[in-house]
């Protein structure tokens, strides 16, 4: 019985902890920060066992529940998991926890709602990856956008308001656009032979290859739009450096860490799959913005003064791999797509922290204003150091996994067919290197500003409470880099079913759904060509 | 013994781990110290004992290997999808290589528990030594090109980690524009190269995958072999992998991180920026050796870049003054020999130098390393001599050196550059051309080497005696050094062409390549010896000349230097290459990304279309909000005007 609902379990365990707050005092900031700690620890052993009983072998959504929500229109409380979205779902109830513990007190007002805040975030984000059903999954889409608005908006920095807005109106653009796309699809289904209105994304899988490609194309471009705002893809990524700047570091840490992967998980969960067609035609187009971010990002990254947006725009340039892995289309590509959202997970995730100590202490990002920190804070140092080796993706670490497949599959896609896009994204390669390093030597190397003094404060090294914060991204990024077998293996048969349906569509192995010409001025729902030759033969009143 | 193989990687690992975890706790430098050189030194025995296991086997025996684990692959079964495992293979190349890499290092760390005696950073030293002999290992023992990457990547780490090793110190950088900086600047340069590099080295084996189907070397090289030479693919996959190599091995126009590399401690310079990592780079190559033979276009740039390397390195280590920079010069220069013998398919010549060049060169650095040491890191070259006087051990043994540098009659260098040399003339690719450059960069050595030699240990002391009192260095300095030495001058017994056994040891590594090339052995043992006699000539003429001059005439250097003023101040300032680099890429790029992308795209494009529209919604607002006056009448007003105007429309229409 419990076992059943598990992953339900997961997804609404963080909601106990936000009740139980509510019976909190706000004065009582010890107990708020356990209460926040204890939830998501506890969610976290909890998805533990999503992962222990997970069986890899099988690419069908696993775990799954379904229960009748509105009928009326067949929409219903329906989750399951796959190989990636148990990858997400641990990086996200892994994370979470690592960042409250990491932000300890760098948030001293309304912390009671905070917290809250942030728990709430985690029961949207984790059911975005679980949800199998497109209205549910719109719900919890919209819904995190809730948490993460006041975060910024509330617990940010000088221009939050300016940040959240920005980051709400994009994102909520985005996704209205995608609503239309979740009916219409829905919508159409109910045309179809023996068809009813549903959002069930298992169902749908198999109306959405069949539709003729231009529909295929507009709805893909409308769940794309969507996507490319929260990976984000160039040129739609200004309201991040923003929104990171902004949020307090627990906000980037889980903006970077999870949220951003919500976009890229939605290319592989709905756009490859539902639109096939779209998807294949469409990749060139897709792979350029990838790749022109990546080189882009980096650059812009490497001229930033504060170190936030310097991360922030590193992001854009390797979730540009991501994508690039995505479109590519090969197992490889798709493979490496998917560690590479772990890996950037953890190790931007980790920069934002490490980010957020020094800002705890002397109050300023601007990197002119450090310099010779080496000396007062050597492990501090060493854990930046560290954590910049592994975005840069130096091979032994994890980053370099995620970044070489993807290179790989951009080289051997056959739906590209060109050396060229791998060939600049490899080029990534040496700028994440030139950020990365000449940030480092200024903030860490070189002279000492003030004798490490700043604003009267002697910089103190990291404490214990940050050191163990940092210590678990420290054990994955080892352990994906030098045996990524583990994770690997997870996902693989999901970037098996997606390349198999891809190059089954590529063979023309789908039956094609067209639309009948309508008639004059009114829309028709079309039909389905079996249906017609059915009724040609007088037997339709054997189907449905 | 095969199955041991994994071990050898392992130790320094181990040893790595230690220093590095716990070596923070340890005040005891001598346990670090034994930790770290003896991990390494067990790697020593252990590849020893394999190698003498080897020559105990008939040939065809020799090469094994062994996979440890599957490391990256798409893990979806698919037969064409990819797939790399950690895996070692031992051949007669490899091993060479690992006895270099953990012979020659375990002499360094010993060394360096005398140089580091008291910094306080000694537990960091052989924590990343250590890491760096780990990566070495992985590099020439992996079995196939993603492990090697690996360890080609590693080695750049632990190189940046030890260039900057002493954070808080400035160094020189040299030439006109001379002023100083940190060694994080000198740390991130090199590894900023080296990713150039390793740009060329990534698209090479991404274009090896998708052509052969693998990485592994066994089935990339036998696939290759069915290959016609001058496939196009080759070629690119040639010219990419040789990108990569000199990024790593510093050859033109990669070659800028190395004399700033000098920043770093200077057993370091010994280990990795003279013996064993910059030399990756010649050993890719000659790993690659078959594909490279169907590649002549490639062999030929690969040539043509070794000799002009091994010239232009040559030329500006004539005049600086450093003693660190001349012997980083030199080593640019020595590696361009090495590819000039590459580049002519003088594979076993090219390893053979690789060798004695860790013997000879890893004994000067060392050497300058005491001398450093004894004049209180003084390393300009014009404010010391006559300090023989001062330290007769660290002088033979520098001497020693020095003539193996030079090539003088029957010491190592000389077998192995005259081998060169000889091929540069007469083998693949080799024309007299090259034989001619390669030849007057040859004289060019035997000057440096001996101005260097004499500058420092002959001649007046240019130094302040009321603060220097010079003394030979502990023991754990001067025996490495004695043992190099050694090596120097008898290290090339093992490659005297038709006499000795290295050359045949490395054949069934080359053989398909040299199938391929067609190539025949070269008649006429008289011209060889010819040519042998005139490289003796050659060397002896270039010490003559540096001892005559700055023995007896000093004066004559500084006539000539004013004399050929322009080149002069071209070589002192090195060819201006950092200069340019700076003036047509470094600064465009970053001024673009600042002003163009960033604040001109970015800021100004994008988010000024999106405020603009948000400012055009909010004016159109503040327009249209005037209409909801509140006042009921005027509503009532626009209510009526609108149903006449509806009523209206219907009427007429």
């Amino acid at each position: 019985m419990l076992l059943d609902n598990i992953l339900t379990l997961t997804i609404f365990l963080p909601m106990a902890g936000v009740v139980a707050l509510f019976f909190i005092g706000k004065e009582k900031s010890d107990t708020i920060k356990y209460v926040g700690i204890g939830t998501t620890m506890l969610t976290f052993a909890v998805s533990m066992v999503l992962w222990l009983k997970f069986d890899s072998t099988t690419s069908a959504f696993q775990f799954a529940r379904q229960v009748p929500w509105i009928r009326a229109l067949n929409i219903s409380y329906s989750v399951g998991i796959d190989g990636m979205s148990l990858l997400l779902i641990l990086l996200t109830t892994f994370l979470t926890p690592l960042a409250l513990l990491g932000t300890w007190n760098s948030i001293q007002h309304r912390l009671r709602e905070y917290t809250m805040m942030i728990l709430l975030l985690e029961v949207g984000m984790v059911g975005v990856f679980a949800a199998l059903d497109l209205f549910l999954f719109y719900v919890f889409w919209e819904a995190m956008l809730i948490p993460m608005y006041f975060i910024i908006g509330i617990w940010g920095g000088q221009d939050r308001i300016y940040a959240a807005v920005k980051f709400f109106l994009y994102t909520l653009g985005g996704s209205l656009l995608m609503l239309v796309a979740i009916l219409t699809l829905g919508y159409l289904s109910s045309t179809m032979q023996g068809g009813r209105f549903t959002m069930n994304l298992v169902d749908l899988y198999r109306v959405g290859p069949s539709l003729a490609m231009h529909v295929q194309t507009w709805l893909f471009l409308a769940f794309a739009l969507s996507f490319a705002i929260k990976v984000p893809l160039f040129p739609l990524h200004t309201w991040l450096p923003d929104a990171h700047v902004q949020a307090p570091t627990a906000g980037s840490v889980i903006l970077a860490g999870v949220l951003l992967k919500m976009g890229t998980y939605g290319f592989i969960r709905f756009c490859l799959p539902l639109f096939p067609d779209a998807a294949i035609r469409l990749a060139p187009w897709m792979s350029l913005l990838a790749v022109v971010g990546i080189v882009y990002g980096a650059l812009v990254a490497m001229v930033q003064t504060d170190m936030k947006k310097l991360v922030a725009y590193s992001s854009v340039s390797h979730l540009g791999f991501v994508v690039l892995g995505i479109f590519a289309m090969t197992e490889e590509g798709i493979q490496g797509a998917m560690i590479q959202m772990v890996n950037h997970g953890l190790s931007t995730g980790a920069l934002f922290l490490l980010v957020g100590f020094v800002y705890d202490r002397t109050h300023t990002r601007l990197i002119s204003e450090y310099g010779g920190i080496v000396k007062p804070m050597p492990v501090y140092a060493a854990a930046l150091l560290f954590m910049s080796l592994s975005s840069i993706g130096l091979p032994g670490l994890n980053g370099f996994v995620g970044e070489f497949l993807v290179l790989l599959g951009a080289f051997k896609s056959k739906i590209l067919d060109t050396y060229a896009f791998a060939g600049i994204a490899a080029l990534g390669v040496i700028f994440s290197a030139v950020y990365l390093l000449w940030m480092y030597q200024r903030v860490v190397f070189g002279p000492m500003r003030a004798g490490g003094l700043y604003g009267g404060h002697h910089l103190a090294d990291i404490n214990r409470r940050e050191r163990w914060s940092l210590v678990p991204i420290a054990i994955f990024i080892v352990w994906i880099g030098v045996y990524p077998s583990l994770f690997l293996t997870k996902s693989a048969p999901v970037a098996k079913r997606i390349v198999e349906q891809i190059d089954a569509v590529k063979r023309g192995a789908v039956p094609r759904y067209t639309m009948a010409p309508a008639p004059a001025r009114r829309m028709a729902p079309a039909r389905h060509p079996a249906r017609l030759a059915a009724e040609r033969a007088g037997e339709s009143e054997r189907l449905p | 013994m095969i199955t041991f193989a994994p071990l050898l990687v392992l130790f320094p690992l181990l040893g790595f781990l230690f220093n590095g975890v716990f070596g923070w706790k340890i005040k005891n430098e001598k346990l670090l110290g034994i930790v770290g050189s003896g991990s390494v030194g067990l790697s020593f025995i252990l590849a020893s004992v394999i190698f003498v296991q080897m020559l105990g086997v008939e040939e065809s025996a020799r090469k094994q290997s062994v996979e440890v684990f599957t490391w990256v692959s798409t893990f979806t079964g698919s037969s064409s999808s990819f797939s790399a495992s950690v895996a070692y293979q031992i051949d007669q190349l490899s091993i060479l290589m690992a006895l270099i890499v953990t012979g020659v290092g375990f002499l360094i760390h010993v060394y360096s528990i005398g140089y580091m005696r008291g910094d306080p950073g000694f537990w960091r030293f052989f924590a990343y030594l250590n890491l760096f002999i780990f990566a070495m290992l992985n590099l020439v023992l992996a079995d196939n090109f993603l492990l090697m990457f690996l360890g080609w990547e590693g080695v750049g780490l632990c190189s940046y980690l030890l260039i900057g090793f002493w954070y808080d110190r400035k160094f020189d950088i040299g030439g006109e524009e001379a002023g100083s900086t940190y060694t994080g600047h000198a740390g991130m340069k090199a590894f900023i190269v080296n990713r150039i590099g390793d740009f060329g080295f990534l698209m090479g084996m991404l274009l090896i995958f998708v052509t052969f189907g693998s990485l592994r070397y066994d089935s990339v090289f036998s696939n290759a072999t069915i290959m016609s030479v001058g496939t196009p693919v080759l070629t690119w996959i040639t010219l990419f992998l040789f990108v990569g190599a000199t990024g790593k091995s510093a050859q033109i126009p990669l070659h800028v991180w190395l004399p700033d590399a000098m920043a770093g401690p200077t057993p370091v310079s010994a280990l990795i920026h003279a013996a064993t990592m910059v030399t990756a780079g010649v050993y890719m190559v000659a790993r690659c050796s078959i594909l490279f033979a169907l590649a002549p276009t490639s062999m030929l740039v690969v040539a043509i870049i070794g000799a002009l390397t091994a010239f232009c390195a040559a030329t500006i280590g004539l005049v600086q003054n450093d003693i660190k920079k001349v012997l980083a010069y030199s080593t640019v220069s020595q590696l361009g020999y090495m590819f000039l013998a590459m580049g002519v398919a003088a594979f076993s010549a090219g390893i053979f130098h690789l060798m004695t060049h860790a013997f000879f060169k890893a004994l000067l650095f060392l050497g300058s390393g005491a001398v450093i040491h004894a004049m209180h890191e003084e390393q300009d070259i014009q404010k010391m001599g006559g300090l023989k006087k001062y330290l007769p051990i660290t002088h033979k043994t520098f001497v020693a050196g020095a003539l193996a540098l030079a090539g003088f009659p029957l010491l190592s260098g000389f077998f192995s550059k005259d081998e060169i040399l000889w091929n540069a003339f007469i083998g693949e690719h080799g024309s007299p051309l090259l034989w001619l450059i390669g030849a007057t960069a040859a004289a060019f050595t035997a000057f440096y080497s001996f101005r260097l030699v004499t500058l420092t240990f002959d001649g007046k002391e240019r130094f302040d005696h009321h603060h220097l009192h010079p003394h030979e260095a502990p023991a754990t300095m001067y025996v490495p050094l004695v043992i190099l030495a050694v090596l120097s001058v008898v290290g090339g017994l093992v490659g005297i062409p038709h006499v000795s056994q290295l050359e045949h040891w490395l054949d069934p590594v080359f053989d398909p390549a040299k199938i391929k090339l067609m190539q025949t052995e070269h008649e006429g043992f008289g011209l060889e010896l010819l040519f042998m006699v005139v490289s003796g000539t050659i060397a002896l003429a270039g010490i003559w000349a540096a001892r005559k001059v700055y023995l007896e005439r000093p004066e004559v250097a500084e006539q000539y230097a004013s004399r050929f003023k322009k080149l002069y101040r071209l070589l002192w300032n090195k060819y201006f290459v950092d200069e340019g680099y700076n003036a047509v890429a470094v600064r465009p790029i970053v001024k673009g990304s600042d002003f163009l992308l960033w604040k001109g795209f970015d800021v100004a494009v994008i988010d000024g279309a999106l405020d603009g529209s948000a400012a055009f919604v909010n004016k159109i607002a503040s327009v249209l909000r005037k209409i909801q006056t509140g006042v009921a009448q005027s509503y009532a007003t626009a209510i009526v005007g609108g149903i006449l105007f509806v009523l209206t429309w219907i009427v007429l229409r």
